[in-house]
This record gives structure tokens, sequence and C-alpha cells, in this order.
């Protein structure tokens, strides 16, 4: 058997005096694409930065392929949330290089073959047109492939995407999930892809990582999005509807709480 | 005018301010943190009139108070408490401070009026060597960091989860900016020092240069600033630190206009 990309053991996690994450235990296999849900303040972005050695455990492990990697030495590339990003005047070309040995000591000059790197970057997410455009010009969804296109640097073999459809309309939803799928499959990436919504993902993941009250589930779609195991998981009767090839979880039965996956976590 | 000592000691003095304003003065307006060196340069004047009252030199109460008080603030969280509620309150506390030294320095208004409002024209050939040596340490320092510094400012987070140390550059770069402060205010004094650090490098930005060459801009249009200040300053005989402002609102008009034609 493989080793994991990524293994989560016993994991307990705080933040803000609240225990996000208590005693989760899972294992992601190398190369698979897995979204991972849950509510606001679910615990996602904590996971990841728990993944990223930025946030110590309570309790518990995460190993990044079988190791506990140092702080910024891990084969990992991370999109965050583009709550914190500058906007700045700079061109796009600026904002993704500077990630590039962004933390070594000296000045930020660019060799040939980290212009190649940071190109190569803009490419394979179809963002060249951007990068010679002011940063704070650009929409959201547009920032969003400069910081993909960050995330691909140094050739990471995993990558963690915080909400990368967040400010993207449905049909660029789909695409932007398109986009990733292969660019995962051609470089045998493992992404673990955030998100609230599961129904841009369909058909593109191969596992689901539910997070719900601390807890969580893995499994492939069919094994975690049933009403049994989501009932369990939330402690709760919640009901899990299929309608037109898209999935949803209702609390209590509420017609209007039809709207997303993870409606449990607002209608309880 | 260069027959005169003082202007060429002038014209030195302000090569040195504008060699270390450029550089991290597109660094602060990068980062958002332009209000930090107005902050500093209000702490300095509490320093500087510190110093004054114990016979010390103006410009090493002003460095060292703008420093310490940099470090704090860099020091302090923002997770914690916003970065805009501590440096108001730094500067409130800095203004009384100043008042107070104010008070005390009656004796001395001249003094007091060349702290507020600099006095270039009054710098001794002397004081280039601690500006020199200043200036130096400050743009080498400045350029060992430059790397991480930006990628922090730019992608804090991702910065974090490569091992950037950002409370580390977060007090090293404010540090650096209390310098540059320190030396800015020799020059424009106190209440004008946004005028060099932060119009040029704001201009610089609005262009759309790397960040190599951004910085490179923002030195040279801080030094047109400064010496075309003091050019102005002896044809007119008014004081350089009015044309210095004058200038600096001019370039950044002018910079807007330019990035405007050219649909940025």
């Amino acid at each position: 058997m493989s080793t994991p990309a990524i293994e989560a053991g016993q994991l307990s996690v705080s933040y803000g005096g609240r225990r996000v994450l208590d005693q989760v235990s899972f294992a992601i296999p190398p190369g698979s694409f897995v979204a991972v849900l849950g509510g606001n303040g679910a615990g996602k972005t904590s996971l990841f930065r728990a993944i990223l050695g930025l946030t110590t455990p309570e309790q518990g492990y995460v190993r990044v392929e079988g190791q506990s990697f140092g702080k910024g030495r891990m084969p990992v590339g991370y999109m965050p949330q583009m709550r914190r990003m500058v906007a700045g005047q700079l061109n796009g070309w600026h904002m993704v290089a500077a990630a590039l040995q962004g933390r070594a000591w000296g000045l930020p000059w660019c060799s040939a073959s980290a212009r190649a790197e940071v190109n190569a970057a803009l490419d394979a997410v179809d963002a060249q047109d951007l990068a010679m455009r002011p940063v704070m010009s650009l929409s959201g969804g547009e920032r969003q492939r400069l910081l993909l296109a960050q995330a691909l640097l140094d050739h990471p073999r995993i990558l963690l995407l915080d909400e990368p459809l967040a400010s993207l309309d449905p049909a660029r939803m789909r695409e932007t999930t398109r986009r990733i799928y292969d660019l995962a499959r051609e470089r045998g990436l493992t992404v673990l892809f955030s998100t609230h919504d599961i129904n841009p993902l369909m058909g593109f993941m191969d596992h689901v990582l539910y997070l719900a009250h601390g807890k969580a589930l893995l499994g492939s779609v069919d094994e975690v999005m049933t009403t049994p195991a989501l009932s369990a998981l939330y402690g709760a009767p919640v009901e899990v509807v299929r309608a037109d090839d898209r999935l949803f979880v209702v609390a209590d039965g509420g017609a209007d709480t039809l709207h997303c996956c993870d409606c449990a976590e607002h209608t309880r | 005018m260069f027959a005169y000592e003082f202007m060429r000691t002038a014209f030195v003095a302000a090569f040195l301010a504008a060699f270390v304003c450029g550089p991290v003065g597109w660094f602060l307006v990068l980062r958002g943190q332009s209000f930090a060196s107005h902050a500093l340069s209000h702490v300095g004047f509490a320093g500087a009139g510190a110093a004054l009252l114990w016979g010390q030199p103006a410009l090493l109460g002003f460095g060292l108070s703008a420093v310490v008080s940099g470090m704090g603030m860099g020091m302090a969280s923002d997770r914690v408490i916003g970065r805009d509620v501590m440096i108001g309150l730094v500067l409130s506390l800095a203004m009384g401070t100043g008042a107070l030294c104010l008070h005390f320095l009656t004796r001395s208004a001249g003094a007091a009026t060349a702290l507020l409002f600099g006095d270039i024209l009054g710098i001794s050939p002397s004081s280039l060597y601690w500006l020199g040596a200043l200036a130096i340490g400050c743009v080498v320092c400045l350029g060992v960091m430059s790397r991480p510094l930006l990628f922090a400012s730019l992608q804090p987070d991702v910065a974090e989860a490569k091992g950037v140390n950002l409370r580390l550059l977060d007090v090293l770069f404010l540090a650096l900016v209390g310098i540059a402060t320190a030396m800015c205010s020799q020059i424009t004094g106190v209440l004008l020092v946004f005028t060099l650090m932060v119009a040029p490098a704001a201009a610089s930005l609005r262009l759309g240069f790397g960040p190599m060459l951004g910085m490179a801009v923002a030195f040279a249009l801080a030094l047109f600033e400064a010496w075309g200040g003091l050019c102005l300053s002896w044809l007119s005989d008014c004081p350089a630190s009015f044309w210095i402002a004058l200038l600096g609102s001019a370039v950044f008009a002018a910079a807007n206009l330019v990035a405007h034609l050219r649909g940025r």
C-alpha cells in the first residue's frame, strides 16, 4: 500500500478558543482529487494550516507523504483565500514571481530560469494575458487564476486550495474546477479543494472529506453524501437530496434550505 | 550656489535621504503602511525634543525613538489589535510628549521650528558621516530582506506557509522605516516626511514598474524632489521643505496622469 499523501491521526486543533477539529483521523491516497466540504467555521482552513505546519495541533499528528516536514519545506502548493491579498498596483506577473524562492534572503532579481518557471505557471492556468495588468484591476476570478499559478511554482506534489471557487459565477466555477482537475491529472498531483458547494466538483472528485462539528468523514461521494452518513456526522437528522444531478444537504426538510450542500450548518 | 559649503552639504544630505527614502518608501506604500512613517516622525519629534533637553543631538534622539517605536509596532500583533489603532495610540502619546518638550524648549524656538519643518541648510558637514553610515546600513539591510519582504507584503498567507517569518520582517522593516524617517526629517522636518518618503514611492508604483526598477525610480523621483526643492529654494528664497512638498504633489499628480493615459 502506498504512503498516503496526507495522513491525520487523532488530530485536534483549536481556533479562537474553540476546538474546530476534534480527534480527526483520515488518510488521503496520493494522486486523488478531494473535495473538502463544510460550512463556515467547520475547520477547513484550520485543517489546511495544520497540514502546512502553521498551526500546532493540540493533540495528534498530521503527516505529508509520511513525513513531518519543517515549516515551508514540504512539497505543497497553497492557494489561500483572497481576503489577505494585497491587491496593489504591481502587475500580476510580479505578484506571481514574488513567491518563487520568496523565503530566500536577497534582492528580488529574477533569473532567466526563474522567469521561465513563472511564465510556465502562468501558461498552465492560461493567465499570460492577466500578467501584464495591475492586480488591483483584476476581477476576483482573474486573481484566483494568478493565485493558482503561484501555487504551482516550485513543482509541488500536493495542492491545498482554500475556497478557489469563492466569488465566481456558476459557469466560472465549473471551468475553474475543470482547469484544476486537468492540471492535477496531467501532473499527478494530490488536490485538497475546499468549498461550500459540492456541485461544481461533481464528476471530478475522487473523494469527499466532510467536516462538521469537529469531526471528519472521508470517502467516495456515494459513501459520504448519504442521509445516514451525514446524519451520523452532524449528530442530528439531515437529508441528502439528489435533484437534476445536483446534491443538496437539507436539515429539517425546509424547502428554502435547498440551496447548497452545507445547509445543515445554517439551519440547525 | 555650490560655492557655499552649506549648499554642498545640503545637496549631499538630500542625496543620502533620497537614497534611503526611495526604496523604503516603495515598500511602505506597497504594504499599505504609509501612515506608519507619519506616526514614527511624530514619535521621533518627541525623541528629538527629549534629546535636545538632555543636550544630545536631535538626530540621535529622533532615530532611537523612531526605531524603538517602529519595532514595537511590528511586534504588536494585528490579530490581537488593529494595526491602525496601535499606530493611532502611539501617535497621540508622541504628540503629547512632543508638546511637553516644546514647552521646555521655549528658550530655543529655532530648534523646534527646525524639527517641525526641517533645516536642510543648517546640516553640519560632520553630520554627513552619520547620515552616510545610516543610509548605507539601511539600504544594505533592505536589500538583504527585500525578497522575503516582497513576498510577505503581497501574499502573507502563502509566505507564512513557505516558512517566511512575518513577525521578524515586520519588526525589521519598521525599524528601517524609523531610520529612514529620522534621515528624512533632517531634510523636510517632522511634518513633511510624507512628501519625500511616500510621494515618490506612490508615483513609482502608480507607473507600474516592477520591484527593482520601481525602487530605483522611487529613489530618482525622491532625488528630483529634494534637489529640485533646494534649487528652487535658492532661486526663490522660500523654504526648501515647501518646494519639496510642492514637487512631491506635482510628481504624484503627473504619475497619475501618465498612468491614466496608459490605461492603468
